[in-house]
């Protein structure tokens, strides 16, 4: 049942690298993170990878495979034919520490600048009452397990370094509309601000994130597209469209 | 000399980003301290997202006749009365309080029809007492706790300039060394990850909040991260490590295909009805209901089956038997020849429930199987057996503050601390426990800093911590660090895993010092630079003073209880009940001592039936009815 698997992999770091070939043991059943794992054990005993759970609950494995981004721990070597090279590289979009492993703390800079949820200050501890169906929405996105697949895929980041510092990226877009739909939620303006700070607009709305997404999370339909459609309500509805001009008049 | 030494300063560090570090760090940052929160990979990664079935909370929404009590009494009776009092009455008090806060911090629990937060139903618990979100509520836990972090630290970008300036995660950063002066905490140092580079940080107290050690064992639900390194902080650093002996064994860990091996299979599948069958097609759990659980479960499948519809007029089945019972079973029946090929038994839940019941209620288990295994669970029957999944004993507390006993300035709380589950956790109090007492250390650490100030550290404490990180750099031609390790669990599977015996405990004993010896030797090949077999050198040596004080402890315990069965003596023994086995570390190997449990006072004497105590307590102990 043991055959030999012809892998490629990247090794190097922020200055230099390339892609190294290995042939290695695989048995039935196993990931490609089994397969990392046993040339580190065997062969390469410094070989960098992120990984925790290996069951698709932690998503540090990201990485991409055959130029796809995936979690090595959820795709099976299977599901590749049998004589194929299975190509490992790090994530593109984020800086190169080493090997399979990569900077993703652009993603943390991210969370900090989206405002925290704000719980309605008249609701003491167990007093809170939401129905099913409403937390539902909210929690599509909450099922969320940050490999940051959808802000590697994203190619507003990916082919334009100079983005960043404007764009959120498809994580932090659900992470608005998770509040944003959030039954308790107190603060105003979470899609106002989604599109003038947090740079919804760049968003054309590709779904490259909905399809690399583990979690099967709908981040274009359900998340980025609803938003917008908001957005573009609130900025020409004709009624606050014309107490908007009033209220220029008056200052006027 | 150390690499780049980066020298910083805090009033609290805590190390682990887990449920109970940042729920220590929380209560660490809101009494107005600095404090850094240390990870060994990246933030939000920590085991605690693998927590599938809840968290145990009276909170009676789904059944108004539960209460602290009730709940009280489950986890004694789940700990099989080797709890520490203190700790299960604080724990069943403080859990309601503890899920509500969540709520208020953006947590989305699922709901009841009233719109409350909903409650399941989970083993050894009386009443449906854990709130969840599907099976995810591990994630949904720490998710919301790391986003509690983020909003302190913009409520101090807002007041002082800076978001890092009071609370810092620190990610992917190993812990080596807890450093002491004067007999006191004084910081802790290690080496990032990525570079090697060492890190000192001053800090007068230090909350250890690390987890688990199931690493230490060839099949476990843990991740690479379970490797005991705060049991072994602890220890080095003088604390000491209680009922080290009680692993819990989780009875339904994945089987097959072997790259899954271990990975767990949420209780919530057994709750929702799933049954275990054997290759007879046998319901086998009736034939495993222990004598003390008699009268509380079902002894028919039709009475187990009504169960799931009228739970005020059935007993429950015995599939919900606590874990221990549940894994000493399926272990009985498949070493009779009774499991399936790949050495499991069967659980099915396709037979009871629709297609659509199951992926709405058990998510995170269909995708687990269809994309990890490729079984369809709404189809055809998982194959599951036991694994390594938690460890009851570890760093001896004072239950109020979590301050570890014998070396002031150390706190511990979550896994990594002993007592609260006494000899074996019912599921769902885990998640409880990381939020009751990840708070308690963050008050109990804010408390002593504030009355003992800062204790700086010297360059010789300094240099000395520095030395024992380039040491496996200098071994030349030693052994491999993953080698040994492979080793180390196999010895600790086949002689201190879910059955044992006298004479392995003392062969394992032999192999484990020999190991030991091994691996102060062990060399590192490559540099610093994001260099696993460097990393596991270190993780090595937790695991095998963890190994060690389990072993040490399991040999001198003569009676079977909870986590630690002795196939030599297979009976509960009322006197063993009153002990209590200390590990310590006197530098070169790890000693144990039996201390008296602490008796439980009158008033909660009182809450059990006298003849439900008669059968964990001595005569003596009953005439006494309890400590005043």
């Amino acid at each position: 049942m043991t055959r030999k698997l012809n892998l490629r992999i990247w090794r190097g770091d922020s200055t230099d690298g390339g892609l190294k070939d290995v042939v290695v043991d695989v048995n039935e059943g196993e990931v490609v993170l089994d397969v990392i794992h046993r040339v580190q054990a065997t062969q390469m005993g410094d070989l960098a990878v992120r990984w925790n759970c290996k069951a698709g609950k932690c998503g540090s494995c990201s990485m991409e495979i055959n130029g796809k981004p995936r979690l090595a721990c959820m795709t099976q070597v299977a599901s590749f034919d049998e004589d194929e090279t299975i190509t490992v590289t790090p994530l593109r979009a984020f800086p190169i520490i080493k090997d399979l492993v990569t900077d993703v703390s652009f993603n943390y800079k991210k969370a900090m600048e989206i405002p925290a949820y704000e719980h309605p200050a008249e609701l003491g501890p167990g007093e809170a009452r939401m129905e099913q169906i409403d937390v539902e929405r909210s929690q599509e996105f909450r099922k969320c397990i940050e490999c940051f697949l959808c802000q590697n895929t994203c190619h507003v980041i990916r082919d334009h370094e100079e983005n960043k510092k404007s764009f959120a990226g498809p994580r932090f877009f659900i992470r608005i509309a998770e509040l944003d739909m959030h039954p308790l939620d107190r603060l105003k303006n979470r899609k106002r601000t989604a599109q003038e700070e947090h740079g919804l607009g760049m968003c054309n709305i590709t779904k490259c994130c909905t399809e690399v997404c583990p979690e099967h999370i709908r981040i274009t339909d359900n998340a980025i597209i609803p938003m917008k459609e908001r957005v573009v309500d609130i900025k020409y509805d004709p009624a606050r469209m014309f107490s908007g001009l009033l209220r220029r008049e008056k200052r006027d | 000399m150390a690499q780049n030494l980066q020298k910083l300063k805090y009033d609290v560090v805590i190390v682990g980003a887990g449920g109970a570090g940042l729920r220590a760090a929380v209560e660490a940052r809101e009494s107005g301290l600095s404090v850094a929160i240390v990870c060994k990979s990246l933030f939000g990664k920590a085991h605690t997202v693998m927590a599938e079935g809840g968290a145990a909370a009276s909170m009676g929404n789904a059944n108004s006749n539960d209460n602290w009590m009730v709940h009280f009494r489950d986890t004694m009776r789940g700990g099989k009365f080797l709890n520490h009092y203190r700790m299960a009455e604080l724990h069943a008090k403080e859990s309601p309080d503890r899920i509500w806060e969540l709520e208020m911090w953006g947590a989305l629990f699922d709901r009841t029809s009233e719109g409350k937060i909903s409650q399941r139903n989970f083993g050894g618990h009386e009443y449906p007492r854990l709130a969840h979100v599907g099976d995810r509520t591990g994630l949904e836990l720490i998710r919301t706790m790391q986003q509690k972090i983020v909003a302190l630290q913009q409520k101090d970008a807002r007041e002082f300039g800076d978001a890092e300036s009071k609370l810092k995660v620190f990610a992917e950063l190993t812990i080596t060394e807890v450093l002491k002066e004067n007999g006191k905490v004084a910081g802790v140092y290690g080496y990032w990850r990525e570079n090697g580079d060492e890190v000192l940080i001053e800090a007068p107290a230090v909350v250890i909040a690390t987890g688990g050690v199931g690493k230490t064992f060839k099949i476990t639900s843990n991740s690479w991260e379970g490797t005991g390194d705060g049991h072994a902080l602890a220890l080095k650093a003088g604390a000491s490590l209680k009922d080290m002996e009680f692993l819990q064994f989780h009875p339904t860990g994945m089987v097959w295909p072997p790259s899954v091996r271990g990975i767990l299979v949420t209780e919530s599948v057994r709750g929702e009805g799933g049954v275990l069958t054997n290759n007879k097609g046998e319901r086998f759990m009736f034939n495993y209901i222990p004598e003390v659980f008699k009268d509380k479960y079902a002894t028919t499948e039709e009475e187990a089956d009504r169960w799931y519809t009228d739970q005020d007029n059935n007993r429950r089945p015995p599939e919900l038997l606590p874990r221990d019972e549940v894994a000493r079973a399926i272990n009985a029946e498949v070493k009779a020849g009774r499991g399936t090929e790949h050495g499991g038994v069967f659980l099915d839940v396709s037979k009871r429930l629709s297609a659509e019941v199951i992926k709405k209620r058990l998510p995170s288990m269909w995708h687990q199987f269809y994309e990890l295994a490729g079984v369809d669970i709404t189809k055809e029957p998982m194959e599951v057996g036991p694994t390594c999944h938690y460890v009851m004993g570890g760093v001896d507390v004072e239950p109020d503050t979590a301050a570890a006993i014998g070396v002031p300035g150390l706190f511990a709380a979550g896994e990594v601390a002993g007592g609260m589950h006494g000899s074996n956790r019912l599921g769902g109090n885990s998640l409880s426990d990381l939020l009751v007492f990840g708070r308690r250390a963050g008050m109990g650490a804010a408390e002593y800093v504030k009355s003992n100030g800062a204790n700086p550290v010297s360059d010789a404490t300094v240099q000395a911590a520095a030395g024992r990180i380039q040491a496996p750099f200098t071994h030349e031609g030693g052994e491999n660090a993953y080698s040994l390790h492979q080793e180390l669990q196999e010895v600790a599977h086949n002689l201190v895993g879910i059955i044992r015996t006298g004479s392995e405990l003392k062969e394992a004993i032999e192999k484990i010092a020999d190991i030991r010896k091994r691996s102060l030797k062990v060399s590192v090949a490559g540099d610093r630079k994001f260099n696993p077999g460097f990393h596991l050198a270190f993780d090595l040596d937790n695991m095998l003073l963890v190994a060690e004080s389990t072993a040490k402890s399991a040999i001198l315990r003569e009676e079977s209880r909870g986590g630690h069965t002795r196939d030599d003596f297979p009976g509960m023994s009322n006197t063993w009940r009153q002990v209590n086995h200390i590990a310590s570390y006197n530098g070169s190997e790890v000693v144990v001592t039996p201390k008296p449990l602490p008796p439980l006072p009158k008033e909660l004497f009182d809450l059990f039936d006298v003849h439900e105590l008669e059968k964990y307590m001595t005569p003596e102990e009953i005439a006494k009815g309890g400590a005043n």
